[in-house]
């Protein structure tokens, strides 16, 4: 296994090949009825996120059928799957960074807190001031290395110098950035290394104080060693915020996360505990899956 | 097919340098002080000249050259240049003492002081007639500032007082008649007894004018007594008022030093100070003031409009035939001849919208047929510049938003930003290289056209700018000159072509400087944001 790297903007439905199928692998053939009614019980106790019944469409085609599945609370959740499963998609709705495409249709419901997502009246910025983000490409903005960190600050009109320094060497520490950029955290954020920008971005994302924070293959584009810094920062930041994390790399998810969910065209084959998965799986696809003889 | 390529961008080099080259070259030759020769015919006869080139007629093989002869007033065809046969010609000396005189009319002077007669001057005596003539001169230059200029002051704001009162008189006028149209007889006592009283105070207003003008004309006619006699190559005198010359210079007793000086002192002329005879002589500091002017005018009413339409169109409009439809008219807008824009901003701007402006606000002026908004200005001509650079502005802004990575949008929305504070703090920091880059496009392209300002309001002698000392200190609605206007004018509707050639040269160089040095502004601009927004990550 290996991750792959993918550009930025994903086309979630879009048939791409496989990045290593294995050569003689039986595909598992499955109807998606089947699949779906197949689906163990997959909640737990105290979910800060529960989506039930959730159908996406993209356009015409339905990319997620009929997940329902809890994220726990303070914990790391992994989600893994093949490229094209919906995994990102998913993630983008927990968000409502979707919205962004025009094509995109759901149903069912997503409740954070008992709140649902989904419904078209909610304030999405508040939403996403709770839910935080992380993408596979890291963002940072045209401006110093401070303003970056301070941005979700300043756009939610806070402009205190002492709230803004105070959050910005917080959440620098909290990214473990801070003894690498203290002394110049007034130069450019374009500067820093890929490894560094991604830190600053989760840094940005810490920074706004969210309840969640949604990571999108955050490591798929950086070298082993930025990739052990954060895993490492995620190991930490477990505990005070509820992860959820996408990724490629099993080694990975089987690392980080606690709970692991197995994504497989748009539904959801398995989730459970990460050892459980990934010891001793339901599903014979996960099984295969994991031990590489497809996706 | 890479030696096609190179050749054709060797081509296009080539070009670019003569044409720049051969500007450059004339223009910057232009202020150099020439020797003035004496050229003695053969058949004994002088005259003093500059010479300039020279030319074989292909039919009888004769060699001619071509002197700047100068001295108009004198040649009976009023030419001030002319070709002699070169073997007509037995010597040309270079004598020390041949001054060069530049005079309010009538073009160059050349020849040799005689005497000076400055019978209401006070001067020293003196055996040297040279320096006689210096002391003459800054004596009645010191007079002339003394007696004559304040009148002229006096005189001027007498005119604009009387302007006023005359403004005031088309109202009432008009004010009277419309009264007249629909009320009972009586109401007209008011005005009545106000058009009394402006007409006592034109009347006292021009009684003054009158006098100062009597007073003026004296002191001129004392002043101009004074002259200085000068022998011309071919022996004549002639005297010429003191008052008359504006500078005098000796070219063949000037070392290197002197010339440089006398170099840089005619070029602070040109952008200092008003033109001269048919603007073919003097400064160009109006035509210079008019273009900058018009470009900044034009930049302000046509950038902030492109980019908010951009803004539109790159981030708000959704998708479709429409949004399509609208981009490709916007792309041909740029492409649409100027004369187009010319004909509609004259029809549009100034009698649509100047004609309304002036029904509302001057209807007694325009009932007398003195329009004021409703003819040619500067604010006319820089709002259809605008108009004809704003699809480049809009272009490149929709332009600029389009490239901006996904991520940049995603990542500020992620942290629950809007789209609004998305917009003002990530992208079109990040856009505003790019919409630079259309900003210069439409600044070089509005400070070279000349085709619709010749229709809203350029002229060829503006006698006040936009912009002066009185009230309200910005006038929109004036006429103004322009580089662009002022090299076709000089160079292709003036009688004496030949005179006005070096200043076509200098005009075209300080167009091309002028245009130049505002692009490498914004360029400059352009690339610390650059530097600022962009680097090899992203």
């Amino acid at each position: 296994m290996q991750s792959i790297p993918q550009p930025a903007i994903r086309k979630p439905f879009m048939d791409e090949p496989n990045a290593s199928p294995a050569p003689n692998a039986a595909r598992p053939v499955l109807t998606k009825a089947a699949r779906s009614a197949d689906q163990g019980p997959c909640t737990v106790a105290d979910p800060i996120v529960r989506a039930e019944h959730l159908y996406l469409y993209y356009g015409e085609s339905e990319a997620l059928t009929d997940i329902t599945m809890d994220f726990p609370r303070n914990q790391v959740t992994a989600l893994i799957g093949p490229s094209g499963c919906g995994k990102s998609t998913y993630l983008r709705c927990l968000n409502r960074m979707n919205d962004l495409i025009d094509a995109v249709r759901t149903a069912g419901s997503i409740r954070v807190d008992g709140q649902d997502v989904l419904d078209p009246s909610i304030d999405v910025i508040e939403l996403r001031r709770r839910v935080g983000m992380v993408f596979q490409k890291a963002t940072p903005f045209p401006k110093s290395i401070y303003e970056n960190v301070a941005y979700g600050l300043r756009i939610a009109g806070i402009s205190s110098r002492n709230t803004l320094d105070e959050t910005v060497e917080r959440s620098l520490k909290r990214a473990a950035l801070w003894d690498e950029v203290k002394d110049r955290l007034q130069e450019s954020a374009l500067g820093l290394s890929g490894g560094q920008h991604q830190r600053l971005c989760i840094a940005r994302a810490i920074a706004v104080n969210p309840e969640i924070i949604l990571m999108d293959e955050p490591c798929s584009a950086l070298d082993p060693r930025s990739t052990t810094r954060i895993e490492d920062l995620i190991a930490e930041l477990r505990g005070e915020y509820t992860i959820i994390i996408v990724t490629h790399n099993m080694q990975q998810a089987a690392r980080v996360s606690d709970h692991t969910a197995f994504l497989y065209e748009g539904v959801l084959v398995e989730f459970g505990p990460t050892k459980q998965v990934f010891t001793n799986p339901v599903k014979k696809e996960t099984e295969d899956y994991i031990t590489g003889r497809f996706g | 097919m890479v030696w096609a390529t190179g050749a054709a961008l060797a081509a296009v080099l080539f070009f670019t340098i003569v044409l720049l080259g051969v500007v450059v070259v004339n223009a910057a030759a232009v202020f150099w002080p020439e020797a003035v020769g004496l050229v003695t015919f053969e058949d004994g006869s002088r005259v003093l000249g500059v010479r300039l080139d020279s030319a074989v007629n292909p039919d009888t093989g004769v060699r001619t050259v071509r002197f700047k002869t100068g001295n108009r007033e004198l040649d009976p065809a009023r030419l001030d240049f002319h070709w002699y046969e070169a073997d007509q010609i037995r010597e040309i000396a270079y004598p020390e003492d041949v001054f060069v005189l530049e005079r309010l009319e009538n073009g160059n002077f050349y020849g040799f002081l005689e005497a000076v007669r400055a019978p209401n001057l006070d001067l020293p005596e003196t055996g040297d007639s040279g320096e006689g003539f210096r002391w003459a001169l800054a004596a009645a230059r010191a007079k002339q500032a003394a007696r004559i200029v304040p009148l002229t002051d006096q005189l001027s704001s007498l005119s604009d007082r009387l302007q006023s009162v005359r403004h005031a008189v088309l109202r009432a006028e008009y004010e009277k008649k419309r009264v007249l149209a629909g009320a009972p007889a009586g109401a007209t006592a008011r005005l009545d007894a106000r058009l009394a009283d402006l007409a006592e105070q034109e009347h006292e207003l021009k009684a003054q004018s009158d006098a100062l003008v009597v007073e003026q004309q004296g002191q001129e006619a004392e002043l101009g007594q004074n002259a200085a006699v000068f022998r011309t190559g071919s022996g004549a005198t002639v005297e010429i008022p003191l008052v008359e010359i504006v500078r005098h210079y000796r070219p063949n007793a000037m070392g290197f030093g002197q010339k440089v000086a006398h170099y840089f002192s005619k070029v602070g002329e040109l952008l200092t100070e008003n033109p001269r005879e048919s603007n073919t002589e003097g400064g160009l500091f109006p035509a210079i003031f008019g273009t900058v002017m018009l470009v900044f005018l034009m930049a302000v009413s046509c950038f902030p409009l492109g980019v908010l339409a951009g803004i539109y169109l790159g981030e708000y409009a959704k998708e479709g035939p429409l949004v399509r439809t609208v981009r490709i008219a916007v792309n041909n807008l740029a492409g649409i001849p100027s004369i187009v824009y010319g004909i509609f901003g004259l029809g549009f701007f100034v009698y649509g919208i100047g004609g309304l402006i002036d029904l509302w606000f001057f209807p007694e002026r325009t009932a007398n047929n003195m329009p004021t908004f409703g003819t040619g200005g500067i604010l006319w001509a820089s709002l259809t510049l605008g108009l004809l650079t704003v699809p480049v502005v809009i272009v490149s802004t929709e332009e600029a938003l389009r490239t901006i990575p996904r991520g940049l949008r995603e990542g500020s929305y992620a942290l629950g930003a809007t789209r609004f504070q998305t917009l003002v703090r990530v992208l079109l920091p990040m856009a505003s290289p790019g919409m630079m880059t259309g900003f210069i496009l439409a600044m070089a392209r509005a400070a070279g056209e000349v085709a619709p300002l010749m229709i809203t309001g350029v002229v060829k002698l503006a006698p006040d700018l936009p912009v002066d000392g009185a009230f309200p200190y910005f006038h929109p609605d004036r006429k103004f000159m322009h580089l662009g206007f002022h090299i076709y004018d000089i160079g292709f509707q003036s009688p004496n072509v030949e005179a006005s050639k070096p200043m076509v040269y200098v005009t075209t160089m300080l167009l091309l400087v002028i245009v130049l040095s505002m692009s490498s502004l914004a360029i400059w601009l352009r690339s610390r944001m650059r530097r600022q927004f962009h680097s090899r990550t992203i």
